[in-house]
């Protein structure tokens, strides 16, 4: 069916979700999204991690519609979210960060409230499934305010995926939630995937991006600092560094050993060599070298750095 | 634009999902919305129409007792109305859960025939209580059921409405009352709830006549009694008119998406 939003002969290839040139400026004159553009993937698990205050909330809630953007205009499924915003809000679940939820309702009244919300006529059989699944099952007649902290975040998973949305937002998931139940929700979320639905999740657990995302976004101060792939983020930007425990310290770099670039630390003690994705690691010949000079290594041990490390460094650059 | 056939132009569910809520939400506190006004409204029969009421004369031969039925249950239906209503849309803004209904595939128009849907329901089964209560107390007839039908209805939707516009606009709790309690409330009370206006000095009696509650008051009695303050068609067109009012209030409230979104 052509429509304005038509991109052409390659309709497979377009993004579930485009965010295009969105500004949000507050009333009070405090700029919170500066000119984001963003398309997301059908079928991904995209991670947007920032500091607090960065704008990732801000997003979410323009394109669930909790927010009104400044200009700018986004895309839900093909469809405009404010002008078309049924049809596209009806592709949406979101799990938002507060624990907002009706204390003196049960979990089957809520769940199945929401449902309805969203346009769906009633399905037990599903709704069973979904707790079940989320193992609420038991709690299905208990009030929401006798629930756990635990408990309730799942209440609020349920209710979203409650009209079965092809695009579910998750707000800061696993915050103060136990291991178990992050553990739980890892595997939730890649079940979720695996049927199809694409997954926006905002996060500051670097260990979650790591773990879950295909790609990473990172927002700081209302800009879109970056967006690439998990795996070619950690490469571009992750180093492993040896460190060369010395039996006796160096006073200075042999010359023979100035191609590896290396460094001096700890008083002479420790010889790092560090390798990042501009060159190849070469330890054998490294290590072959040393001996032929007699340097003899008391220990040695290998550091990789983590995305929270590739994280601290993008944000604390001078936006 | 083209939109999907899938998609229907109104979404029944998320308005049947919004009022089952509001109503389950009524039946859990069954006692202060159903009973309370009842205990109060059969204590006013008890102080102004057995005991006072016995000394007062009315017009159109009505029983004091009798007389006062109509104005009650337009005092509980303004009251209940506003409080219903306005704490319906309130309470979620408070605790947060609205962020459900703003996410969710409905419009304002479904938004507010759900929820003032729900608060008219509940005053009207309040109203019709009192009335029954009443009859047990007093002889009750109706002249004009269609019209006293009508007049129940478009009221306790008008003030649903304001009710609705009330707790949308309300930054706190205490704001929530603030309407009620200090300009209905007096309204009510100097509106010919507990008497005829006919039975003011002249000077009173014209300046109750800027009173809007006086209309609706002696609208509603007349489709009881046939006997009136003002003429039947002021009283409906002054009904209809604050309806309106309400409506264009709600409209202009939601056009600006004030207080709910920023």
């Amino acid at each position: 069916m052509p429509d304005e939003y038509g991109a052409g002969p390659d309709i497979a290839m377009k993004p579930v979700i485009s965010i295009r040139d969105v500004v949000k400026t507050y009333a009070s004159g405090f700029q919170a999204l500066k000119h984001i553009n963003l398309e997301i993937d059908k079928g991904e698990i995209f991670a947007l991690l920032g500091p607090n205050g960065a704008g990732k909330t801000t997003l979410i809630n323009i394109i669930c519609g909790i927010v009104t953007s400044s200009s700018g205009t986004v895309t839900a499924d093909g469809h405009d979210t404010v002008r078309d915003y049924r049809a596209a809000r009806s592709k949406i679940g979101l799990v938002p960060q507060e624990l907002s939820t009706d204390a003196f309702e049960t979990v089957w009244a809520t769940v199945s409230f929401s449902r309805g919300l969203f346009g769906r006529a009633p399905n037990p059989a599903f709704i069973e499934r979904l707790l079940r699944e989320l193992s609420l099952w038991d709690k299905r007649n208990d009030k929401i305010m006798t629930l756990s902290g635990g408990m309730k975040r799942r209440v609020m998973i349920a209710k979203a995926l409650s009209h079965e949305p092809e695009i579910l937002f998750l707000d800061e998931p696993t915050a103060g939630v136990d291991v178990e139940l992050r553990r739980d929700m890892w595997s939730l979320v890649r079940g979720l995937r695996d049927t199809g639905v694409t997954i926006i999740l905002t996060t500051h657990y670097i260990e979650e991006a790591e773990e879950m995302a295909d790609r990473i976004g990172v927002i700081n101060k209302g800009t879109l600092v970056l967006v690439e792939e998990k795996a070619r983020l950690m490469k571009k930007l992750g180093k492993k560094q040896l460190t060369l425990q010395l039996q006796e310290p160096l006073s200075g770099i042999p010359a023979e050993l100035h191609s590896w670039g290396l460094e001096l630390k700890a008083d002479g003690h420790d010889l790092v060599y560090t390798v990042d994705s501009s060159n190849s690691i070469d330890i054998s010949s490294l290590l072959k070298r040393m001996s032929e000079l007699s340097i003899v290594v008391k220990d040695l041990h290998m550091h990789q750095s983590t995305l929270e490390d590739i994280f601290v460094k993008l944000v604390s650059e001078p936006a | 634009m083209s939109r999907p056939l899938s998609l229907p132009a109104f979404n029944r569910h998320g308005v049947w999902a919004i009022y089952k809520f509001e109503i389950a939400r009524s039946l859990r506190t069954l006692v202060q919305s159903l009973i309370t006004p009842v205990i109060t409204t059969s204590l006013y029969f008890v102080v102004f129409g057995a005991a006072i009421g016995s000394r007062l004369s009315t017009p159109g031969g009505v029983s004091y007792g009798a007389f006062i039925v109509p104005g009650l249950i337009m005092l509980a239906l303004f009251t209940e109305s506003l409080s219903n209503a306005s704490f319906g849309i309130y309470f979620p803004k408070f605790t947060g859960t609205i962020y459900e209904l703003l996410s969710a595939p409905v419009s304002y128009v479904e938004i507010v025939i759900a929820y003032v849907g729900a608060a008219s329901t509940k005053s009207v089964v309040l109203g019709l209580t009192i009335l029954i209560t009443a009859a047990l107390f007093v002889p009750i007839k109706i002249l004009h059921p269609a019209w006293m039908i009508a007049f129940l209805l478009m009221t306790a939707f008008t003030f649903s409405l304001f009710g609705f516009i009330i707790g949308i606009l309300a930054k706190g709790f205490e704001q929530l009352q603030f309407i009620p309690m200090l300009i209905i409330t007096p309204l009510t009370f100097l509106g010919g709830a507990f008497y005829s206006i006919d039975m003011l000095p002249p000077a009173w009696r014209t300046f109750s006549l800027f009173n809007p509650i006086v209309y609706l008051i002696s609208g509603f009695r007349w489709s009881f009694y046939g006997t009136a303050d003002v003429s039947v068609g002021v009283s409906m067109s002054m009904t209809v008119g604050f309806l309106l009012v309400c409506l264009g209030v709600v409209a202009w409230v939601f056009k600006t998406g004030f207080r709910l979104k920023n």
